[in-house]
């Protein structure tokens, strides 16, 4: 594993993100530097260890996020976070689908909003009082978003390229929101629904919230970790690298893909949930919001799409940017302009997301010497076009 | 000596454009048989059609016996019928072992969430890539690889599913003849340990010179077969290649 260092700069990377907006809002910049020189510490700490040094970076970034709130417990320093770790959930697990796959979907705030009704109506319905019991129906809201993606996978998929995916996911986005705004018995259109809050207090409020975000992003880091070395997961890479040839090895090309699509509705649906939850009122254009499925994409994008970690690095450079962003202008709107700077930036000079580009700079050269000194010894006509291929 | 696959009569169609036009012909177990033909003639369709990357319009195909035109590629492969492609094909991200890893996950889709590769398949991966002499670029990105290792790389890669027949398409299209040599050194000695094969290729003297029968294709049907020889001295097959 050749990840260390490029993991320890990434983590290094996306607490500045998250650090620096917190200096510009006010917070103590002694507290700041403080939590940077810990982690740094605790970074060249896991370097020396050689075997366990990507688990142990893993670690220190969660006990980094375990304690964070602890060293910034002021409200916003948690809203940021607690909006970053959401994304991280649901870039890492559209990942496991558009990642992996390459099948792009850009209506995974379908399941977005799934999760979010599902969690608006049970409690109405059921009359439930807000507190830690809801947090048990933000789950529900990803199996209603799993079953859901049941149906619509099977049709998204049956046309057998990306680009009818494409289109089909989109058409969903809208069709939902359609439905959020039509189905006025259920959905109370366009006035949209409450939930029932708890009655935390004051500073406290955001710190189960914060928790269950981080729970949520933790175990989709996990699901995809796991994913991406089993064996299912190694088909759904040979589906993005080459469907046919993967088919002609023996990979189930449809049901790959039909599987990868479910299992990545259910984090992004317990998002939503969780995301209802916490801004206590939801209607059709917050939840079936095209914005968030932009995020997702430029996200993996900026990252690394379909690398582990790439998403995650996305999600916490591009969610507070956005935040910071809107909450300095005031103004919504900013964060699009945003977006396309950074989407530009990020195809001229690093097409392939900040992940792969790192890992591909740290290996190119010994890559190319490896292939060119296999060709000699081994009698096989050197290609000049050997390295063209390495992307 | 009894035919392990068996084309009959498959039509295929493309808009106005017929491209396997009745065909038939039949493999035996542990032969290796070469399918030759103008360019255009329906060679790599017929492959298609075999391996269940088309569907044919008419006609059928039998796998000892069963059909086997309706099934999907990934189930074809499952019952031991291998193929390469003509253009040659590497998963480029991946790195040369994963190449190999991919083939060895037959499983279902449950259990392979379930399940990492086992170290006895790394270790039969790393086998056949030495098998194939690119043992150490075991972790190199396969798409970085030259030309030639690709083409070795797809052999290794076919070769993990332990497949009884294999098809390959233009196997020595575009490499070196030293390379060309040791492929066909390659397919004669996998054929002494059992395996039937289809061979499509242009290279008249590597076809002849491991061929124990060879089938000729014009305008998507066969219009010869027999021996290396008798298809040599064959009129029609003259006249196929003059006239195309
Ligand atoms: N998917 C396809 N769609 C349309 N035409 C095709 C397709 N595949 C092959 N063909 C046509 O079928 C004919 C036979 O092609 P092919 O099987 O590739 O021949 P060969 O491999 O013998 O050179 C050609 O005219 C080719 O253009
Ligand atoms: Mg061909």
């Amino acid at each position: 594993m050749k990840s260390f260092n490029l993991l320890a700069v990434s983590l290094i990377a996306l607490v500045l993100a998250l650090l620096l907006p917190l200096l510009a809002l006010g917070t103590s910049a002694l507290g700041v530097v403080v939590f940077v020189l810990l982690l740094g510490v605790s970074f060249l700490a896991a370097y020396r260890d050689e075997r366990r040094r990507t688990w142990l970076s893993a670690l220190i970034a969660v006990a980094a996020a375990v304690a964070y709130p602890f060293v910034f417990s002021s409200t916003q320093a948690t809203t940021i976070v607690f909006f970053a770790l959401l994304y991280v959930a649901i870039a890492s697990s559209w990942n496991i689908i558009g990642g992996f796959t390459g099948y792009i979907s850009l209506g995974h705030a379908a399941f977005f909003g799934l999760g979010a009704y599902t969690i608006a109506l049970v409690a109405d319905r059921l009359n439930l009082p807000g507190g830690y019991g809801l947090f048990a129906v933000a789950l529900l809201g990803g199996v209603v978003a799993g079953i859901f993606a049941v149906p619509m996978g099977f049709i998204a998929l049956r046309l057998r390229t990306i680009h009818s995916f494409v289109i089909v996911t989109i058409a969903y986005l809208f069709m939902y929101q359609l439905l959020g705004y039509n189905l006025q018995g259920i959905t109370n259109g366009s006035s949209g629904l409450g939930v029932p809050q708890p009655n935390w207090s004051g500073a406290f409020f955001n710190t189960p919230f914060y928790f269950a975000a981080l729970a949520l992003a933790v175990l989709t880091v996990a699901l995809a970790y796991w994913i991406r070395h089993s064996r299912f997961g190694l088909g759904l890479l040979a589906i993005r690298d080459d469907e046919d040839k993967a088919a002609g090895v023996g990979v189930d090309t449809w049901k790959h893909k039909f599987a990868a699509y479910v299992i990545s509705a259910v984090p992004v649906g317990i998002a939503g949930a969780l995301y209802a939850y916490f801004s206590s009122y939801i209607y059709p254009q917050t939840v079936f919001d095209p914005m968030i499925d932009l995020t997702i994409v430029l996200s993996a994008f900026l990252g690394g799409m379909g690398t582990l970690l790439g998403p995650i690095l996305g999600a916490m450079i591009l969610q507070p940017a956005q935040q910071l962003l809107t909450y300095y202008t005031g103004a919504a709107g900013w964060d699009l302009v945003l977006f396309g700077v950074l989407f530009l930036v990020v195809i001229l000079l690093m097409p392939s997301g900040i992940v792969p580009t790192v890992v591909e700079r740290m290996r190119r050269v010994r890559v190319l010497e490896a292939v060119r000194k296999a060709d000699e010894t081994e009698g096989v006509e050197p290609n000049t076009a050997a390295g063209g291929g390495a992307r | 000596m009894s035919a392990v696959l068996a084309v009959e009569g498959v039509r295929k169609r493309f808009g106005g454009l017929e491209a396997l036009s009745g065909c038939s012909f039949s493999v035996e177990e542990g032969s290796i048989t070469s399918l030759i033909g103008p360019n255009g003639s329906g060679k790599t369709t017929l492959f298609n059609a075999v391996t269940g990357f088309v569907t044919p319009d008419e006609g059928e195909v039998h796998l000892r016996g069963e059909p086997i035109q309706r099934l999907t590629p990934d189930r074809i492969y499952a019952r031991g019928l291998g193929r390469t492609f003509q253009q040659v094909r590497v998963f480029a991200r991946l790195s040369v072992l994963e190449n190999v890893l991919v083939a060895t996950s037959r499983s279902s889709v449950a259990q392979g969430l379930l399940q990492r590769t086992k170290q006895s398949e790394r270790d039969r991966a790393m086998e056949l890539l030495r098998y194939v002499n690119i043992a150490r670029l075991a972790d190199v990105p396969a798409g970085s690889l030259s030309f030639g290792q690709k083409k070795l790389l797809e052999i290794a890669t076919i070769l993990v599913g332990e497949p009884k027949i294999l098809l390959l398409d233009e196997p020595a299209g575009g490499v070196n003849p030293t390379m060309t040599g040791q492929i066909g050194e390659k397919i004669r000695e996998l054929n002494g340990q059992g395996i039937t094969f289809l061979v499509v290729e242009h290279n008249m003297e590597f076809v002849m010179g491991i061929s124990h029968r060879v089938v000729v294709m014009a305008r998507g049907k066969v219009i010869a077969e027999g021996s290396p020889d008798e298809v040599r001295k064959d009129p029609k097959v003259l006249e196929a290649y003059l006239g195309a």
